[in-house]
């Protein structure tokens, strides 16, 4: 095969891997285990999912680069955690009584609302406005939240550390222990709940409100508890993207991010464990490995300057990724990793 | 629990002897009181019921033809749907403005026409989740297992015995989608029953049952009853109503038109002309009845 001669296929394999084990996925794997709660679950269609993480890491970085409550990190985590209760409480309170779909409506419009407010020059002392925070400035004079959890926290030795195409440094590699560590939390914090009498209630929820309201369960504190928890997972992955990135800024906060973890939890099956995980691993393994192959494909001249352009293959990764989502809603409606019987989406 | 107490002055079958057979007429022992219960959807007035009192540990029936308002009856005297007027006491308490859970955990539990399995919770979980006062439904305690285990296999053994009751029990982790529709009435009315209802409430529980699984259903139903607990239901085929009920309420447009035993009611002009028009060529008023799904 000429073609396979021209492919480097251990960097297409090693940068698909790294990717696929790296903090963004840890990030889209948390966030999918929050909506996991939401949406699998409970059945709250929740399409606001970047108002939390946005609430979680601008409440870090505001506190920590204001020097509010101290200026600590752990202090901004905790104001974080605070704000994506408030957003809960104020998405919740009036949307939950309705029916399904009003949720979502609030939700994507509250996510852009934050976003577009986050964005505008008024708030620009405290958000940063477009420029996000830490300050251009301050990032570089190197001060960041970022050096608080990679080098002051950091045990890891200084050094490369892994094998083959998977070499990390040490900052890089504590994050994304802290980030795995977190979504392994966040798992067992939600198989915990899940198999308990409460995580029951959840389910008839999702299942048939009115049979729940019947059986003398409070259906709205039981939404309302749901949406709290999921949105504090969100928010914790909008801290952990922060940390990873060392600023925060409206961009990564765009709706387009809510749609990728909706999808990385449709592709790993909602209402399952594994999926959020096995979702998140996935998405970044096959993006990358499809824009490297196809980047490759096109610098060896096997595709045609005409069909594609080496800058143009960013957007057809994702035109791939539609496809393979909607292959996978026809022939695997649960997921990869979920239980047929309990498959919340049935196109059929 | 099965002896029936026949003849003792307690019987509430035999305190319902000498109740006249009026609507609105009064109960020795009235566990559901309703008075001046109205609901409108716009012109149409679907419910308007002046005054009605449900007897205590008897099966009392509604019936009525097609739109007679008998669901929307359920759906508001269990909070599932707001009156325009009117006061309705359960067990002494004034329940209007109360919401469908807080009447539910009050003791009086309702199913629904087109039944409510969980279908993507398999049997069990559908039969556990009826149990009130679980410990390990608040959030707090969920995480603490031991806080709840106890408790969690106390009612699984009664869920058990009730699925054995019903014929279930061989589906006990089936996922209820896997059910047949008559098996989902069994189901939900077992899953109602897991709640320890005073008063339960059944909307249709005979409707696209197997007749053959419909003998076993009523056994059932009279079996609560000789438990203590009183039971109304809304149902269509006249030979289980007048087979089971210790008391007929007959609804014709929103309104009680008939009250009685089995045997009052089928000799009642009100109830033939409501059932079978008034006469022969003139105008029917129940042909636009709309349906009370």
């Amino acid at each position: 095969m000429l073609i396979l001669a021209d492919i480097d296929v251990g960097k297409l394999l090693g940068d698909a891997t790294r990717t696929a084990v790296g903090v963004p996925a840890a990030t889209f794997a948390l966030a999918a285990v929050g909506l996991n709660l939401h949406y699998g679950f409970t059945g709250l269609l929740n399409f606001g999912v970047v108002a939390f993480m946005a609430a979680g890491a601008y409440g870090t970085a505001i506190v920590f680069t204001q020097g509010w409550l101290g200026g600590s990190v752990l202090m901004g985590m905790a104001a974080g955690f605070t704000f994506a209760i408030a957003i809960a409480l104020m998405i919740g309170l009036p949307s939950l009584r309705l029916r399904a779909d009003y949720l979502a409506i609030t939700t994507i419009a509250i996510a852009e609302v934050l976003r577009i407010s986050f964005r505008s020059q008024r708030l620009l002392d405290v958000t940063g406005g477009p420029f996000g925070l830490p300050s251009i400035e301050d990032r570089n004079a190197g001060i960041s939240f970022k050096d608080v959890i990679t080098i002051d926290w950091n045990p890891l030795p200084d050094g490369s550390h892994g094998f083959w195409r998977l070499e990390f440094d040490e900052q890089t590699l504590w994050v994304m222990i802290l980030g795995w560590g977190a979504v392994v939390v966040a798992s067992m914090l939600l198989w915990g709940l899940m198999r308990s009498p409460w995580g029951r209630v959840i389910k008839a929820i999702r299942e048939d409100e009115d049979a729940a309201r019947a059986l003398g369960k409070n259906v709205f504190a039981y939404k309302l508890q749901s949406l709290v928890i999921g949105g504090l997972i969100m928010a914790l992955a909008g801290m952990l993207d922060a940390f990873d990135t060392g600023f925060v800024e409206t961009q990564q906060f765009r709706p387009q991010t809510t749609f990728f973890i909706w999808t990385v939890l449709i592709l790993g099956g909602a209402a399952s464990m594994w999926g959020p995980l096995v979702g998140a691993v996935t998405f970044w393994f096959v993006i990358i490995f499809v824009e490297e192959l196809l980047r490759q494909m096109v610098n060896s001249g096997w595709v045609p300057d005409w069909l594609l352009q080496s800058s143009d293959v960013a957007s057809v990764r994702l035109i791939m990724m539609g496809i393979m989502l909607g292959v996978l809603m026809i022939w695997r409606p649960q997921g990869l990793v979920g239980k047929k019987e309990e498959a919340q989406i049935d196109v059929r | 629990m099965s002896a029936e107490p026949v003849g003792t002055v307690t019987d509430p079958r035999e305190a319902m002897r000498g109740v006249e057979a009026q609507p609105g007429s009064r109960k020795p022992d009235p566990i559901l009181v309703i008075d001046d219960l109205v609901r409108r959807f716009g012109g149409l007035r679907a419910v308007g019921v002046d005054h009605l009192e449900v007897q205590r540990g008897i099966i009392t029936a509604f019936i009525g033809p097609n739109g007679a308002g008998k669901t929307t009856l359920f759906n508001l005297i269990t909070g599932f749907d707001t009156p325009q007027q009117g006061q309705w006491r359960f067990d002494g308490k004034p329940l209007a403005g109360w919401s469908p859970h807080t009447i539910a955990q009050a003791g009086m539990v309702r199913t629904f026409q087109l039944t409510k399995s969980l279908a993507k919770m398999t049997v069990i979980d559908n039969m556990l989740l009826g149990a009130a006062h679980q410990r390990g439904e608040s959030l707090l305690q969920a995480l603490l297992p031991a806080r709840w285990r106890d408790q969690e296999v106390a009612i699984t053994e009664r869920a058990e015995e009730l699925l054995t009751r019903f014929n279930l029990i061989h589906m006990r982790d089936e996922y209820a989608a896997t059910m047949s529709g008559g098996q989902r009435k069994l189901l939900e009315m077992a899953r109602a029953l897991m709640a320890e209802p005073t008063l339960i409430l059944l909307d249709e529980p005979m409707a696209g049952v197997n007749p053959a699984l419909v003998q076993s259903l009523l056994q059932h139903v009279e079996a609560l009853r000789d438990e203590g607990v009183s039971v109304l239901f809304i149902e269509h085929d006249m030979d289980v109503i007048m087979g089971i009920s210790d008391w007929i309420v007959v609804l014709a447009e929103g309104e009680v038109i008939a009250e009685g035993t089995p045997d009052e009611v089928s000799q009642n002009v009100a109830v033939i002309d409501a059932y079978l028009g008034t006469t022969l060529g003139g105008p029917s008023p129940y042909e636009d009845g709309q349906s009370d799904a």
